[in-house]
């Protein structure tokens, strides 16, 4: 180490500059391979969907068959129905509840705040398995019969996590004094929560909304721990379907959902860095 | 994960309307507080006592009796020490191993990746390249270890590929190799996220100055990048660690028969053949323990490292 540390001193500023431009387009070269890996599985994924063969690796002739008897699959269309009912139902509950409890975090101070605090984090760093035990043992133990809605009731539970994060972060940003003025101008404190302090909240709430229903939407351990077989969601009829054989089907099927939810993502980002934008302005 | 201060002022405010002043907090505060604890913390507390049961079936009497189930997770049957068979440690062991590895993969691959994006791209560029890397993150995660499982099959992408360049073909899924890959893949864009955040606060002066003062590239890495992104690094590892830890997916559908792991040990005593509730409720108990170990090591972490 010590040898280049006097090679370095040695060398004239314009070969450091050079050596130093090497370095970076070494970092550019891996940053690409890295952004190469994390869309090689979905580039797969859209090649077969449209390739003739799906079982080999060759390209075979260009095809939309998998597509149609995707959406001809009843099956597939089912689980997609219970899923979008489930994700739909649990992000409306879980954002109008977390977005009080964040509300309620920011404003108040109590005895215990900070164990109730912990406990609204604990979705989001207990492994899923472990909720899925938790709730379908405490849904036996109180002989509550397994359907769609306590899936709803345990999706909820991860889905109020994480919009009252989104809203809590949206929350410190704020100006504390424009409800005050509201309050003190006579307003009542309903009336200044909904007309003064939702419409700062609602990017907060929707980005926090559609990170919840994406991750309502790729659940599989605990709607299948709560479901019961009562319900099927699009997870679960994947999964099952993986294990048991390769559908061809299920190329075209990541293909769409990938989209949906890509776009769903973008849009969420859209609108937080829309909202940070004009806030700053 | 930052929580935005108290305002007593408001408090004051508001007790001074009509409402009464325990109003407030309870309609705020209350939903969720209900919701939490009837689908998380009471359900915790059930399965600590079905854990104390052993041998129990769906249907059974609840009488917590002892901690046979936890011996059973260590390897005693019935807790006699006669008869020791580590099979569930060694399931536990291979939890950790696949986590810790991953943890490792993770740090080494993303922590040039959030570099480029945190100090060497040009700002504007910044948030757009950061999304367009974790975008797949929010695709399902089961769809992309199918699509691994596409491209590490005996007749996959993979080897296709390496067939048209002349190497024979490699065995790698059903292996831990392809669990590694896997995992590692799904938890790269949280590594990156993190290390982004805490790499975009670096103090760019610190490093011409490292390096005015005739230090390598390799010194002012290790004696100024690493400490100043230390906890950084550290949240990113706990998050991806925790995340491997409970992984039930990835080794599920790219791990042969040997790659059982404590998640699909659970899933089997609930859902599959095994059906031994109590057995299930001990092992997500140490589940539980263990994540909690991590936090805890973390937090001490933060403590012992000092403050800028």
């Amino acid at each position: 180490m010590t040898e280049t540390r006097l090679k370095q001193e040695e060398i004239p500023v314009e070969m450091l500059k050079s050596q130093s431009r090497i370095n970076i387009s070494w970092q550019i070269i891996f940053a690409g391979f890295m952004f190469f890996f994390m869309y090689l599985p979905i580039l797969v994924l859209a090649f077969y969907s449209f390739n003739e063969s799906r079982y080999s690796a060759r390209w075979q002739g260009f095809t939309l068959k998998w597509y149609v008897t995707l959406f001809q699959d009843e099956a597939i269309l089912k689980a997609l129905k219970n899923s979008l009912i489930v994700g739909f139902s649990a992000i409306i509950i879980a954002a109008i509840v977390g977005t009080l409890m964040a509300v309620g975090l920011s404003r108040y101070r109590f005895r215990g705040k900070s164990l109730y605090l912990g406990v609204s984090y604990l979705p989001l760093i207990i492994p899923d398995i472990a909720i899925a035990v938790a709730t379908l043992v405490f849904l036996a133990a109180v002989q509550i019969n397994l359907s769609i809605w306590t899936i709803i009731a345990a999706h909820i539970v991860f889905c109020l996590a994480y919009i009252g994060l989104v809203v809590s972060t949206r929350l410190s940003d704020l100006d504390p004094h424009l409800e005050e003025a509201a309050l003190d101008l006579g307003a009542t404190p309903i009336q200044s929560f909904i007309q003064v302090l939702l419409p700062q909240l609602m990017p907060g709430i929707v980005s926090g909304c559609l990170l919840a229903f994406v991750l309502s939407l790729d659940d599989l351990l605990i709607a299948s721990f709560t479901s019961g077989g009562g319900a099927v969601t699009l997870p679960m009829e994947i999964f099952g379907r993986i294990r048991t054989g390769v559908k061809p089907d299920i190329n075209a099927l990541s293909v769409v959902l990938i989209l949906t939810s890509g776009a769903i993502a973008f849009l969420g980002e859209f609108i937080r860095s829309r909202s940070e934008q004009s806030q700053r302005k | 994960m930052t929580v935005s201060p108290s305002k007593p002022k408001n408090e004051s405010k508001i007790g001074k309307r009509t409402l009464p002043e325990w109003l407030g907090p309870l309609a705020l505060l209350g939903p969720a507080g209900v919701w939490l604890f009837l689908l998380l913390v009471l359900p915790t507390v059930v399965i600590f006592q079905l854990s104390l049961v052993p041998g129990i079936q769906p249907g059974d009497r609840v009488i917590p009796s002892g901690l046979d189930n936890f011996c059973l997770v260590l390897g005693f049957e019935n807790c006699r020490f006669a008869d020791f068979d580590p099979v569930f440690l060694q399931t536990i062991g291979r939890s950790l191993f696949f986590a810790t590895g991953t943890t490792l993969i993770c740090l080494l691959l993303g922590f040039p990746v959030a570099y480029w994006l945190a100090v060497d791209t040009p700002k504007r560029w910044r948030t757009l390249l950061l999304l367009a890397f974790v975008l797949p993150l929010w695709t399902s995660s089961l769809l992309r270890s199918y699509a691994w499982k596409t491209i590490l099959r005996p007749t996959g992408v993979l080897n296709s590929l390496l067939g048209v360049v002349g190497i024979p073909p490699l065995d790698l899924l059903h292996q831990s190799s392809a669990v590694f890959i896997g995992m590692s893949y799904s938890f790269l864009p949280y590594m990156v996220l993190i290390l982004y955040a805490s790499l975009e606060k670096l103090d760019k002066r610190l490093l011409e100055a490292a390096a005015d003062l005739g230090a390598n590239p390799i010194e002012v890495f290790w004696k100024v990048t690493v400490p100043q992104t230390l906890s950084g690094i550290a949240a990113g590892s706990l998050l991806v660690f925790i995340s491997g830890l409970g992984d039930f997916v990835n080794p599920e559908l790219l791990g042969g028969a040997s790659s059982m792991t404590v998640s699909r040990l659970i899933y089997d005593q609930f859902l599959g053949v095994a059906r031994d509730w109590g057995f299930g409720s001990a092992l997500s108990m140490v589940l539980i323990l263990a994540v909690s170990v991590a936090i805890a090591g973390l937090i001490r972490f933060g403590e012992a490292t000092p403050k800028k």
